[in-house]
């Protein structure tokens, strides 16, 4: 048994906060880069440029790669064998309050109608795993509006099969346009049920860009997928060109047999994720 | 396609010669404002008020900045999700000679016909784009709606602004041509 104070979790996820929204993966920023080489149209590769860019300036100037620093989605795996003094929800919450507070975030939570801004981003979207051993691993995902606005859940009947979800997926890319913020990163969650294949789809935005999955059939639709949205023509910004979609990542789970849940989280190049493990 | 500096107050005369695809910098007087701004500047007109503020010939720019940082003007600014206010735009135009709209994503199709009626423009600006464009804007003080934390009346003042035109007055549309002119399928 091994304890972790409130104060270690509050401090890490307030730390985690910052990093993800001043600091762009080094996955993304180099698939951005290595964009502008195979992008078709010459605005396109104007915008992927102001976007490397723009990704530099952020970290050097320690201010937010986006204005949007999204909600605050956090995932923890906590140790079984770990004591946790205090509350742990009320540890992260107050967590991203301090890291929006200290990192001059923009804090984007509201309540749902009256549209009343809480001022200090919090409550976290908090999803909260229990494994083996005695450490808690945080990943904090901020996640802003526009390519969140932009994802679809579709429940299938088994019928629709590989076809009917790889069409479903690209109609989703297309309808999104140039809302999202293109280039864009695709979490897909396959199976489960109402509630599960979005949780998959969002888990499937953390995997690093370009990362195959291991069942030679996903990854063959992961593949497909790509390509078929590579040729929609929307570009760099929506402004056209080839690069439209920079990773597309399969999570998939067991479902009923009378279903066929298909998500599809969009997110936009500012995709954004810190994880540490205390 | 061609490349213009523009300062508001904007004139017909200028708006008539962009074309969808053209690269603008503004400089000068620009106003952020959300959703939450519109409604309410909207509903002050319905009510036949006056806006608080002058908007004829002027340009607002979709978006909520980040906190300014000790020191700095402002905080990352990119635009947001256009369509948002598709709502509350043409009658920004038709009763008080709104301009020019700075955002990300498509219009619909009221908005199009709004902007080729009022002699307007809407142009994009690059999506999460938000630290290189804060380096534009010189200054920034809030104007109107405190309360509403980033969704606040901002005024600003920049410095070379770079957008691209997306909707010109002849009804074009930069979005759907670039499809047109990319897609492969
Ligand atoms: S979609 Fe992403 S990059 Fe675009 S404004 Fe929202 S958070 Fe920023």
């Amino acid at each position: 048994m091994r304890t972790i104070t409130y104060e270690e979790i509050k401090n890490t996820v307030a730390e985690l906060c910052i990093k993800s929204c001043n600091h762009l993966g080094e996955d993304v920023f180099q698939k951005l880069k290595s964009s502008v080489h195979t992008e078709k149209s010459p605005v396109g590769v104007d915008i992927l440029k102001q976007l490397v860019k723009n990704a530099l300036i952020a970290a050097a100037d320690e201010i937010p790669i986006c204005q949007d620093c999204g909600l605050a989605v956090v995932f923890a795996e906590v140790g079984q064998d770990v004591h946790i003094e205090g509350s742990f929800t009320d540890a992260v919450n107050d967590g991203v309050i301090q890291g929006y507070a200290d990192g001059y975030l923009r804090k984007s939570t509201c309540t749902v109608l009256a549209r009343e801004n809480y001022g200090n981003n919090a409550p976290a979207i908090l999803h909260t795993k229990l494994v083996p051993g005695e450490n808690i691993k945080l990943t904090v995902a901020p996640k802003g509006g526009g390519a969140e606005n932009m994802s679809a859940l579709k429940m299938f009947p088994p019928a629709a099969g590989r076809t009917g979800i790889i069409d479903f997926v690209v109609e989703t890319v297309c309808q999104a346009g140039p809302n999202p913020c293109p280039p864009i990163v695709l979490g897909i969650g396959l199976g489960g049920n109402f509630e599960m294949a979005p949780l998959l789809a969002k888990e499937a935005l953390l995997l690093e860009i370009g990362e195959k999955n291991d069942d030679p059939t996903f990854a063959a639709m992961e593949e497909e997928i790509l390509n078929r949205c590579n040729r929609l023509g929307i570009g760099p910004g929506g402004l056209g060109g080839s690069t439209t979609v920079l990773a597309v990542h399969i999570k998939d789970a067991p479902c009923h047999i009378a279903s066929l849940p298909c998500a599809v989280n969009i997110n936009c190049h500012a995709a954004r994720h810190r994880t540490k493990v205390i | 396609m061609s490349e213009v500096i523009l300062t508001p107050p904007l004139k017909d005369a200028d708006l008539k010669k962009l074309r969808i695809g053209d690269t603008v910098y503004i400089t000068g007087t620009i106003y952020t404002a959300r959703d939450a701004a519109h409604k309410r500047l909207c509903d002050l007109l319905a009510e036949g008020g006056e806006l608080p503020f002058e908007l004829k010939g002027q340009i607002i720019y979709y978006a909520g900045p980040a906190p300014a940082k000790p020191g700095a003007v402002i905080g990352s600014i990119g635009p947001t999700s256009s369509y948002r206010m598709d709502a509350y735009a043409p009658m920004l135009m038709a009763k008080a000679g709104l301009k020019g709209m700075i955002g990300k994503g498509k219009r619909n199709e009221a908005v199009k016909a709004a902007i080729a009626k009022h002699c307007a423009v809407y142009f994009g600006a690059t999506g999460g784009a938000a630290a290189l464009l804060s380096k534009r804007v010189k200054q920034a003080e809030v104007i109107l709606y405190p309360e509403l934390g980033p969704e606040a009346v901002r005024r600003l003042q920049v410095e070379n602004f770079p957008v691209t035109v997306i909707n010109d007055v002849y009804g074009g549309d930069l979005y759907e041509e670039a499809l047109k002119a990319y897609q492969e399928i």
